[in-house]
């Protein structure tokens, strides 16, 4: 390679790799502003590496997975009220709504929610959104999987650990 | 090394090469998103919790792999037309540019229109959509600054550097639904591992996705001949094609 090429070449890579690792710390410094939600487990605990705990009436997202049997309607109208779990809580967190829920929308199911909090382990949301995993199958094979519709194992009361109960 | 590469830096032999590569690739890219489109619109089971609506995966998966797909190819010309001076990677960029955005644009349109539905909401400003919104931002970056200069030779060398500097972002685009919480799903077949899609959704979609990568090449193909031409336009080889 001729010294001009060499030259470009260094001064094209130093660049590249200057501006990538400017990217990267600038990344890492807005980590939690980049973040979509808040778990549950960290409305409750903390942010996982600043601790950072949310404070009352402030405006956050929280996404979880929706606990079985915690769904109550609250009237005729559209007010619903369930509660949020994630893998590490052991405090679920009530999510109060007033408005349509999604298709997706159903026990078990990971939604992200949109509103205040009120109380340290409750949320008022103004919007529901239901988040989907990247698993796709059709529904003889799902429930020939699971033995039960629409539901993954893993959410499955009949199939889960004991141990799991309440949490999953 | 690359002596057997040599005689294509000539325009002429480059030109003939890349309609030829259309001439081949254009009808095999056709038939594949035309069998892929058709089997897994009409024939591929519906998935057990969104039903028919994940119909759409089949052109939004493609389109936003290639997306990011043709911008490191992109990239990498740029690169190299940097480095080594070469005038007809300069147009390589150019020919792949305005392909990259329609892909990133279709991406960002099929996505909107599955998370209705789904999700509850057109838009959402989370990790994955937003890198993927900067990421049309740079091909049309790309694409502006070559017809902003006076002087071709300058504006191939800027939309050079920004698809460079670009690259930077579609690992952040790959990654962002690992490295932060988003309202996105996580990859489905782009990973390390076994895909969780059933095979029989999974066959169509990896059709498109190949289909569409045949689609890319055989337009960059014909975008770059078409480039090589303009910028020759006045040499004696292409007024003896033209007769």
């Amino acid at each position: 390679m001729n010294p001009r090429r060499q030259k470009r070449l260094y001064t094209a890579l130093v660049l590249v790799s200057g501006l990538a690792i400017t990217i990267g710390l600038v990344l890492y410094a807005l980590k939690e502003n980049i973040d979509l939600f808040y778990t549950p487990n960290e409305i409750v605990n903390g942010k996982k590496e600043t601790g950072i705990k949310p404070q009352i009436g402030q405006r956050l997202r929280i996404g979880g997975m929706v606990v079985e049997g915690s769904v109550k309607r609250l009237g005729n109208d559209l007010n619903v009220q369930f509660e949020l779990a994630d893998a590490q809580s052991k405090q679920n967190i009530t999510i109060v709504y007033d408005g349509i829920l999604p298709d997706l929308f159903r026990e078990g199911q990971g939604i992200v929610a949109n509103g205040y909090l009120r109380t340290p382990t409750q949320v008022e949301a103004f919007e529901v959104l239901a988040k989907h995993d990247e698993e796709y199958m059709p529904p003889d094979l799902a429930e020939a999987m699971k033995g039960i519709k629409h539901v993954k194992p893993e959410n499955n009361p009949a199939l889960a650990k004991p141990d799991a109960s309440g949490a999953y | 090394m690359f002596k057997w590469l040599h005689p294509y830096a000539k325009p002429e032999k480059a030109y003939l090469l890349s309609l030829s590569i259309f001439k081949y690739l254009m009808p095999v890219a056709i038939i594949g998103l035309f069998v892929g489109s058709l089997w897994g619109l009409m024939f591929a089971p519906a998935d057990y919790q969104q039903g028919d609506s994940f119909r759409i995966m089949y052109i939004h998966v493609p389109a936003a792999i290639w997306s990011m797909g043709v911008y490191m190819s992109m990239g990498i010309a740029g690169f190299c037309a940097l480095v080594w001076q070469i005038r007809l990677m300069e147009l390589s960029v150019i020919a792949m540019a305005p392909i990259g955005a329609v892909f990133t644009s279709i991406a960002l349109f099929t996505g909107a229109l599955w998370g209705k539905p789904m999700w509850g909401a057109w838009w959402v400003w989370d990790a994955r959509l937003t890198s993927e919104l900067i990421l049309l931002f740079l091909y049309l970056g790309v694409f502006a600054l070559f017809h902003s200069f006076d002087d071709k030779r300058y504006g191939a060398k800027a939309a050079c550097i920004l698809s460079v500097i670009g690259m930077i972002n579609v690992p952040i685009i790959h990654y962002s639904v690992e490295w932060w919480n988003t309202l996105h799903q996580g990859a489905s077949i782009t990973k390390f591992d076994k895909p969780s899609i059933a095979g029989e959704m999974l066959w169509p979609l990896l059709i498109n996705i190949f289909a569409c990568m045949l689609f890319f090449m055989a337009l960059t193909a014909y975008r770059f001949a078409t480039e090589v031409l303009r910028s020759e336009s006045h040499r004696k080889w292409v007024l003896q094609i033209n007769k």
